[in-house]
């Protein structure tokens, strides 16, 4: 294996350039020789500076992101204050006498989803990395890797509408409820969502086991099944976990699937049989009635900034644990 | 013996995982493409709808995936590129790295919903594009940048380094190099990174709700600043918001199947280039 290309310090003069150098110190000509060095190191430079200036972009585009959100989101919580945001569960704007802006049902109802999505998700994804990475022959592997993969380009919305079709009147029929479209749907459907990361990451963790720890346990008279519990798992624990909440993070972010197969009913409520109304669902709703720049308007800007901040909290300590765990195994 | 037991039924279970995210997705294929295929037809394709969209085609909404899917082609593409080059070949490790670094992975996780938020306040409002298969286009180009980022520097990183060395031997410039021993090398694993990220673009329906998106359009757009309908956006439409759901039924299954056949037409593509691109490199 070939090592990956490192850039080297600074743009060094080729050697042609070393040549011009020499010759118009050698001359002490600074016309032609010299001039023509400046101009490629000018270009070469040029160059560079054009092509960091994307790479900024990244970052400009997520500070964009975070200032636009908190400067649209601040005229509400000037107006009401923080506290009937987060002190209240009752999102209610288009009352007519008092419009309430209470986003704990909110919250709640995407932590609901996210849990009971993880709850599937989890050990279903992680059991499949383990069989993909240590279980499978090289044809199921073959087959089984392009399935996540495909699984992972079904757009939301494709999903959503199978949960309408297929899970709901499924959860009606075994619950004997008229309606199937609740909080149980949503995280059945945010489960399948979620799947391709938890698998494809935790089956990278899984590989990045060195060899010789399989090895030493199967030596030491474990067998297969041992080895993956008691060596293998705990080893990639830390890819694991990061795994498991970028698939978190993804599961907190869908609209479309859970704004379709939920219900829409902002309630606070525990129970996953009812009806429930998420953050994503609550902005995708109403963006699109609301005039622009009205109280409202901003208090949906208010749920995007805590939706930003909530995935990028969860984004960030995956990322921590990474680096770490990318650090220990060095 | 109670050991030999534990190690079957565990690795029983694991078969069990893998068989359920493949009838997962068979599931999914299998009924749409059983209940959808009826209905497709050459009219189906190639007409708009008709009679509040209980009748007629969905061509209107084709059209419209594919002309955003170019403005975030165009957008994006570039951008990410310039970027991956950037980071592959000029970044010397250090704080302001690790920052670009940080915040592409972040923005890969940021919600597609904020940013169709963000579309709204900055295309929409803001640059004044309107709610247009613009604002539309470039939203879902800025949802795209990590993913044709990242994709374009993995590419990047096949190239050996050797490659590189050979032309700065030869006197030519760090981007004389690049341009004639490393781009040339990398351009196919560029493209299918774009060519996924583009079937993920033409799937998402979040960012495009409030920045362009049409509820029923009797024409195509005329121009980058008109509305238009999309697939994803139009199969939520038939599925949730429409007043004669049972009987669009048929029609949404349709859509659905049109938005799966093309996403899975761009896949293959891009494990089609993937392919010939490592047969190149072995040849």
């Amino acid at each position: 294996m070939e090592k990956p290309y490192e850039p080297s310090l600074t743009i060094e003069e080729t050697p042609v350039e070393r040549v011009w150098l020499r010759k118009s110190i050698e001359t002490n000509d600074k016309t032609s020789a010299f001039r023509k060095f400046q101009i490629r190191r000018l270009h070469e430079i040029f160059i560079e500076k054009f092509f960091f200036l994307n790479g900024l972009f990244a970052i400009l585009i997520l500070l964009g992101i975070f200032s636009l959100l908190f400067f649209k989101g601040f005229p509400a919580i000037r107006e009401l204050g923080l506290k009937s945001f987060f002190g209240s569960s009752v999102w209610n704007p288009n009352a007519y006498a008092t419009p309430q802006y209470g986003i704990l049902s909110l919250i709640t109802s995407t932590l609901m989803v996210t849990f009971g999505a993880l709850v599937i998700a989890v050990p279903l994804g992680v059991a499949c990395a383990a069989f993909i990475s240590q279980v499978a022959s090289s044809r199921v592997r073959e087959i089984l890797k392009p399935t996540v993969e495909i699984l992972a380009g079904i757009p939301s919305v494709v999903v959503g509408f199978l949960g309408i079709i297929l899970v709901n009147p499924m959860i009606a029929k075994l619950f004997g409820i008229s309606n199937g479209l609740n909080a149980l749907n949503g995280s059945i459907l945010l489960a399948i969502m979620s799947l391709p990361t938890i698998i494809s990451l935790s089956e990278d963790a899984l590989r990045a086991v060195p060899n010789s720890y399989k090895e030493a346990s199967l030596a030491l008279g474990g067998n297969d099944w041992q080895t993956l519990i008691r060596v293998l798992v705990p080893s990639a624990l830390s890819g694991i976990i990061a795994a498991i909440m970028l698939g978190m993070g993804r599961a907190i972010g869908e609209t479309m699937t859970v704004l379709m197969a939920t219900g829409n009913a902002p309630a606070l409520t525990f129970n996953f049989l009812d009806a429930i109304q998420t953050m994503t669902a609550t902005i995708a709703i109403e963006l699109g009635e609301v005039p622009y720049n009205t109280t409202h308007y901003y208090a949906l800007f208010v749920i995007g900034l805590v939706l930003f901040v909530m995935t990028f909290v969860v984004n960030l300590v995956s990322d921590i644990i990474l680096q770490k765990y990318q650090q220990v195994e060095r | 013996m109670k050991k030999r037991w534990t190690e079957r039924f565990g690795f029983l279970m694991l078969y069990l995982a893998g068989i359920l995210v493949l009838f997962f997705l068979g599931v999914i294929l299998f009924d749409i493409f059983i209940k959808g295929v009826g209905v497709l037809s050459w009219k189906f394709l190639t007409q708009p709808p008709r009679m509040g969209m209980t009748e007629g085609g969905i061509f209107p909404a084709i059209m419209g995936t594919f002309m955003v899917s170019i403005i975030t082609v165009i957008f994006a593409v570039p951008l990410g590129m310039f970027a991956a080059i950037y980071l592959n070949e000029y970044a010397q490790p250090g704080k302001i790295t690790r920052l670009i670094r940080l915040a592409i992975r972040n923005l890969s996780g940021v919600p597609s919903i904020v940013y169709g938020l963000f579309g709204v306040v900055l295309f929409v409002q803001m640059f004044r594009f309107g709610t247009s298969v613009l604002s539309a286009g470039l939203t879902l180009g800025l949802l795209t940048l990590p993913w044709t980022i990242t994709a374009c520097e993995e590419a990047l990183k096949t190239v050996p380094k050797s490659y590189r060395e050979g032309a700065l031997a030869l006197g030519a410039t760090k981007w004389h190099a690049i341009r004639t021993n490393v781009l040339p090398y990398a351009i196919s694993g560029m493209m299918t990174g774009v060519i996924l990220g583009l079937s993920r673009a033409a799937g998402e329906t979040a960012p495009i709700l409030f920045t362009g998106a049409a509820f029923f359009l009797p024409h195509l757009p005329k121009s980058l600043f008109d509305q238009f309908m999309a697939l994803p956006y139009h199969l939520y439409i038939l599925a949730t918001q429409h007043h004669a759901i049972e009987k669009v039924r048929p029609i949404a299954y349709g859509t659905a199947l049109v938005l799966l056949g093309l996403i899975l037409l761009l896949n293959l593509s891009a494990i089609w280039v993937r392919y010939r691109y490592r047969q190149k490199m072995r040849g």
